[in-house]
């Protein structure tokens, strides 16, 4: 716990600007995220950098002028846990479907 | 340049650079919708072989992000301590203790725990899997004086990994049998000695991931590329069908009885674009990739299966979402 955490500097930017950093998360989770929450049609930017290769932390920056960033973070996140949903139920459904071509064809 | 003829994005590969499609206008202006990404995709299991699977993906962009998921954030099972004992082989101890960090194990590392701080040295049945390495080399009595072979000479002499012996903790031995837990292959070699020469190791696996260390990765590799289109601008015939055929990949260009290319199958295709180096065929193709087919490609270690190492990595991602969710939420 304790992996999220907010950068200072931000305060009279109201709301909707903040960069957040990750402890020991890095691109893999950086650059999906990203591709994401890039796309949602209120942000205005996004994007993440590692500000040093040996330190395990993830700035992640979200700018927009209507809705809170927290919130627009959690949002994404909750879009990426989605897709995994989805990703799941779609390789099983594929696998089974392909092991039982396997055995129809043995 | 070819009309787009399918819906599919395509990337043109031309002699000098790639160019995108003109009415292809990438992904920063999509909108995300989460309903979007379930229409667009699919996931078609192409081949599996013992170690490997290939699937192929319609769109998602978090190929890159599930492959390093699997690279580094699936747990696996492998020798982190080794206790030397005894090593007077010509192989230094650190040198040892890394060959025998590096060797696959069967365990199926969802059944073990992970290790924490307060874990004592000796671990518990849980969470540790111990295994010694007993080897003496010696002189066969009845080799001959004229026998050259080592093999004819020597007993011992090649230290291989069937030659682990795993020591059950606790309860271990009714859970798993040696088959279950040990090395994946016994025919790794590990060391060399000579008469006289002894091995006496002990040696502690633990669950640990591959961002830890390489060793801990449950894949030799995980990659993805795009599918390729290859297109036949106009008909080539005779000579040049070969030529056309010897600059793809074998399987790739097909040749009719009329002496006449076609396009066979270009997914095995390796986009060498060999073919621009001959002025007779420099038009006679277009080559693209379609930028949103990917074929992903698994090959396991032997632990787990790539199917399972890929749901595994999956997984791991959604924990990691929720468990950012959940602290955002307790805030």
């Amino acid at each position: 716990m304790g992996a999220l955490a907010e950068l200072a500097g931000d305060e009279k930017n109201g709301e909707g600007s903040r960069t957040f950093v990750f402890t020991n998360e890095g691109h893999t989770l950086g650059n999906a995220l990203k591709t994401i929450i890039a796309r949602y049609p209120e942000v205005d930017f996004c994007g993440y950098t590692i500000p040093h290769p040996t330190e395990q932390k993830l700035h992640f920056r979200i700018q927009s002028r209507r809705d809170r960033a927290i919130d627009i973070l959690k949002r994404g996140l909750e879009d990426l846990e989605g897709l995994c949903d989805h990703t799941i139920v779609t390789f099983e459904k594929e696998m089974a479907e392909f092991n039982a071509m396997k055995v129809e064809n043995t | 340049m070819a009309t787009k003829t399918r819906k599919e994005p395509l990337l043109y590969m031309e002699e000098y650079r790639v160019k995108q499609d003109p009415q292809d206008y990438g992904l920063a202006d999509d909108v995300f919708s989460i309903q979007a990404f379930k229409e667009k995709l699919h996931i078609k299991i192409k081949r599996r072989g013992r170690p490997g699977v290939r699937s192929d993906w319609r769109v998602s962009r978090h190929c890159k992000c599930l492959r390093r998921m699997m690279l580094s954030d699936v747990p696996s099972m492998a020798i982190e301590k080794v206790y030397i004992y005894n090593n007077t082989s010509i192989i230094q101890d650190e040198v040892l203790a890394h060959r025998m960090g590096l060797l696959p194990l069967r365990a199926d590392p969802r059944l073990f725990a992970y290790r924490t701080e307060e874990s004592t040295e000796a671990g518990t049945e849980q969470d540790t899997l111990e295994f010694e390495l007993k080897v003496k080399c010696s002189r066969r009595r009845d080799a001959g004086k004229d026998q050259s072979n080592f093999d004819d000479i020597y007993k011992n002499h090649k230290v291989y990994s069937g030659h682990l012996k795993w020591l059950p903790k606790g309860k271990q031995a009714q859970i798993y049998s040696e088959s279950a837990v040990n090395c994946i292959h016994d025919d790794i070699l590990i060391a060399q000695l000579r008469p006289g020469h002894e091995l006496d190791l002990r040696l502690v696996a633990v669950k640990g991931l591959g961002r830890d260390h390489a060793k801990f990765s449950p894949v030799a590799t995980a990659t993805y590329r795009l599918l390729p289109l290859i297109k036949l601008n106009r008909e080539v015939t005779g000579k040049d069908a070969y030529l056309l055929q010897n600059c793809f990949s074998p399987g790739v260009i097909g040749i009719d009885e009329n002496e006449t290319a076609y396009v066979k199958d270009a997914r095995y295709d390796t986009c060498s674009r060999n073919v621009y180096r001959y002025p007779q065929l420099n038009d006679a193709v277009t080559l693209a990739r379609i930028r949103d087919h990917y074929i992903f490609s698994v090959e396991s270690v032997g632990a787990l299966k790539p199917d399972v190492i890929f749901l595994e990595a999956v997984k791991v991602l959604k924990r990691k979402c929720r468990a950012l969710i959940d602290e955002i939420e307790a805030e």
